[in-house]
């Protein structure tokens, strides 16, 4: 069965407060990098998949992306899907 | 009549609920493992406080798959009366038993303090003891209890009497001071601060007492 690699990137919708992203943000500055507007901390969980198809494997990691990976009140997901060569 | 303690792997509240019950309130109680599909003849289910399963991916995620839990939904769905209290609380929300979910405090502290809470009890099992807008003081411990929900959703909840306690000051930036939510059956109830840490006067007041209490007829 083919080997499908995803990367699945949940970030915090906007309407969330990101405090810890806040924290580091005002740490970026204590570097000394200037000018960082926005930061927003999110995960991005790699998977390897084994499926018939890119359209089931596809399926499948929408499901564990909506069900369990991310929490659709708090965070959105998107999904960058390949098959292993 | 018995009450059902969950335990998962990180629970850190579950003997503090049995003491509570059992050497405060004189009730017995059983624990229940998580990975049991059985609740057996109990009255009711109390979800500890504590890190189930490391709160790894995020607080409850992991917890909600927990075999037990299918039962605990099966119980909550016919009326059964269900407490989460903290890490329990987090658990319903995942388990979409409760709207909303818990997120990292404002101030990304971890609180552990006490707090003055006012109770809505509405139509909710576990806060008939309690007074219309009676002010209790319970102490909370957590990292991640700043309560998050749209705002026509809290509206909602607002309008349904579901908000059944507030922070008096809030502590962790939850949304409409939300510290404790009931469903719309009023049977099953989430609240951040700790009942079972104020059960004797020597530990951190009775306000609890009434709550824990409440659904031992």
């Amino acid at each position: 069965m083919p080997l499908f690699h995803a990367r699945v990137q949940v970030s915090l919708r906007p309407s969330v407060l990101d405090p810890a992203g806040e924290a580091t943000r005002a740490a970026a500055g204590r570097l000394g990098v200037e000018g960082v507007r926005r930061l927003r901390i999110g995960k991005a969980i790699e998977v390897d998949l084994e499926a018939a198809d890119a359209e089931t494997a596809r399926a499948q990691l929408a499901l564990l992306s909506d069900r369990l990976l991310a929490n659709p009140v708090i965070e959105d997901w998107t999904l960058d899907l390949r098959e292993a060569i | 009549m018995t009450i059902g303690i969950v335990v998962f792997p990180g629970s850190n509240c579950d003997r503090d609920v049995q003491w509570a019950l059992e050497g405060c309130l004189g009730r017995p109680t059983r624990f229940l493992w998580h990975e049991e599909r059985d609740l057996g003849a109990i009255e009711a289910v109390v979800l500890p406080g504590g890190f189930s399963y490391g709160d790894y991916l995020r607080c409850g995620a992991i917890a909600r798959f927990a075999p037990l839990l299918e039962e605990v939904r099966r119980f909550a769905e016919a009326g059964g009366p269900v407490l989460g209290i903290c890490n329990g609380f987090q658990v319903l929300t995942e388990m979409g038993l409760l709207p909303g979910a818990l997120t990292r405090n404002r101030n990304l502290h971890f609180l552990c303090e006490p707090v003055q809470l006012e109770v809505r009890p509405g139509s909710c099992r576990w806060l008939g003891g309690y007074g219309e807008g009676e002010r209790i003081q319970l102490p909370i411990a957590h990292g991640e209890g700043r309560y998050q929900v749209e705002s026509e959703e809290l509206c909602r909840l607002e309008g349904e009497g579901q908000v059944v306690l507030r922070y008096s000051q809030n502590p962790n930036g939850s949304v409409g001071d939300v510290a404790g939510l009931t469903n719309g059956a009023g049977n099953v109830l989430g609240l951040m601060p700790h009942p079972e840490r104020a059960c004797d006067p020597l530990t951190g007041g009775e306000d609890g007492r009434r709550l824990l209490a409440a659904v031992l007829g």
